[in-house]
């Protein structure tokens, strides 16, 4: 098992943002995480780092418990998130952005991993030098992608790629996340909004509702569910 | 005409010294968000390590001037720095959550206590060194006037310049100029990518602290004398500067200091040398009240 999260509980102040979470994704697997707006989704995300720190259960990452590491070397062990909101740096090149995805990363690798990421995300290649505050939304979701994949992450997480994008870009970040998988074998825990995209990519997925995860299976299954389809995609819960 | 060039002189060099220290205010304001009031007086403990140095150095019979001044840089911007990290871990990193007044209180603190400190292990009186640098050039005389430039000015100029464009370089060129960046626009995603944000935090604060033990120096070799309050004034003529600029940018607060230094000489030559700190504050007011962010400031709401 690549993560394990088991009876996961946060709080945000006085919000008890998640209600005893268990979790788990395999190496090699694309998971997804859906759920209404405030349902603990980015929460749980960002508890994988520590912000804000569990207040009880365990997070294993390779059998390792991570629960209590500092923020900062929880992505030394290989985790990689895309920040809600893609949160760039908007005052620094695309370039500068790239150099801080390499935080641990061997720098004879980043001339190789440079190309990579520009070869991906051909649109950075031509905005190498610009402020990435100028970027429209989805180059900006494009770098913060190609900034997570910078480290070389074993997990890769992204919290609401879609978000705000227009249908095309939409379309390309969901083709990207089949191809990490296909092409590099990559692990994925992906929280969305969007569920019909996001179940028809998941390995497996889980609804998460007022912080408990309500409902798992594969993503076939619960894009059948008839809950699910209720809630989340007939136009209902998420939008 | 005479008497301005040598105000413009004396401007520069004054300016010099309050961009130095000024840096330390904009640079800590950029990475946490508040002002380090104990700033001020963090120069004024660089300029009594660098009063002590100079006294040991004389007493160890070291007449060479340069490695003297050379000498006493390095022990002053390594104490000092010293200073500056363990005021940010003492005062402020265990009041980083708690609501933004906290460490600003804290701040006043830590200034009162290095105040008192300096006060009673050296001393309330005025502490003189042995002239250092005495010579000069004299540029030209008009009528009975002599515009001079000092051996010291020329030492300020010169030195401040030079750490300036190391700075500069350092800021926007290296990696850890790239992590204090990164700290300054968001410090939760600096984290997540892998970064030890309170190293950045305690390096930043070494670092303006290294840069008023350079301001402090520098002012021990021009006026020769120091005391226990220098860092009040001359700290909240920098935080002007700072302002001025536009608090959080950086050559906004070498800026700040020239126009700080000059605006002071000339005030003092022109109108009246005892009402001089008047000239600063009265700009501090304008800026806070007519433009905040200063002169290469940016508003605090930015399109991402």
């Amino acid at each position: 098992m690549m993560l394990q999260l088991s009876g996961l509980n946060a709080h945000y102040g006085h919000v008890h943002a998640l209600c005893g979470v268990d979790l788990a994704v395999q190496g090699g697997e694309i998971v997804t995480l859906i759920g209404a707006n405030g349902a603990g989704k980015s929460t749980l995300m960002m508890s994988i780092f520590g912000v804000p720190r569990a207040s009880s259960g365990r997070i294993l990452f390779e059998g390792e418990d991570i629960t209590q590491l500092p923020t900062h070397q929880i992505s030394h062990r290989g985790i990689a998130l895309v920040p809600e909101g893609r949160r760039i740096y908007p005052r620094m090149t695309v370039l500068e952005n790239l150099q801080m995805g390499t935080a641990k990363a061997d720098p004879t690798n980043f001339q190789t991993d440079l190309d990579r990421m520009e070869a991906l995300f051909p649109i950075l290649a031509d905005r190498r030098d610009q402020r990435a505050g100028t970027l429209s939304g989805g180059e900006q979701q494009m770098l913060a992608i190609a900034r997570a994949l910078m480290s070389r992450p074993k997990l890769l997480m992204l919290d609401e790629p879609s978000l705000g994008l227009a249908p095309l870009y939409i379309k390309k970040i969901f083709q990207i996340i089949r191809e990490l998988k296909r092409d590099f074998g990559m692990t994925v825990l992906l929280v969305e909004q969007n569920a019909n995209h996001a179940l028809k990519v998941a390995d497996r997925a889980y609804v998460l509702q007022h912080g408990r995860i309500v409902l798992s299976g594969t993503g076939a299954e619960l894009l059948a569910s008839p809950e699910v389809r209720a809630a989340y995609l007939d136009g209902g819960g998420g939008h | 005409m005479a008497q301005a060039i040598q105000q413009l002189i004396n401007g520069l060099t004054l300016g010099a010294v309050y961009g130095l220290i000024a840096i330390g205010y904009t640079m800590v304001y950029g990475i946490i968000g508040m002002i380090n009031f104990a700033h001020g007086d963090i120069y004024m403990v660089g300029a009594f390590i660098a009063v002590t140095s100079f006294t040991l150095l004389a007493a160890f019979g070291v007449s060479s001037v340069p490695f003297a001044l050379l000498a006493v840089l390095v022990v002053a911007i390594a104490f000092t720095s010293v200073y500056g990290w363990a005021v940010e871990r003492i005062a402020y990193r265990p009041l980083r959550a708690s609501n933004r007044l906290a460490p600003l209180i804290s701040a006043i603190g830590m200034s009162i206590f290095l105040e008192n400190m300096v006060q009673v292990t050296q001393g309330a009186r005025i502490k003189p060194i042995r002239p250092i640098l005495t010579g000069g050039i004299n540029l030209f005389t008009q009528g009975t006037f002599t515009v001079r430039l000092f051996e010291t000015q020329i030492l300020i100029i010169v030195t401040t310049v030079a750490l300036m464009a190391g700075f500069t370089w350092l800021i926007t060129r290296t990696s850890f100029g790239r992590q204090q960046r990164a700290c300054e626009q968001d410090q939760v995603v600096t984290k997540v990518l892998g970064y030890n944000v309170d190293r950045i935090i305690s390096v930043t604060f070494m670092i303006g602290a290294g840069l008023a033990a350079v301001a402090g120096v520098m002012v021990t070799v021009y006026y020769g004398v120091v005391d226990f309050f220098i860092g009040f004034v001359v700290g909240i003529k920098a935080f002007t500067a700072a302002v001025l600029g536009g608090i959080g940018s950086l050559p906004g607060a070498m800026l700040g200091g020239l126009i700080i230094g000059l605006v002071e000489s000339f005030w003092a030559a022109y109108l009246s040398a005892e009402y001089k700190d008047v000239a600063s504050f009265a700009i501090l007011i304008l800026v806070l009240m007519f433009r905040p962010t200063g002169l290469l400031g940016r508003p605090e709401v930015e399109k991402v």
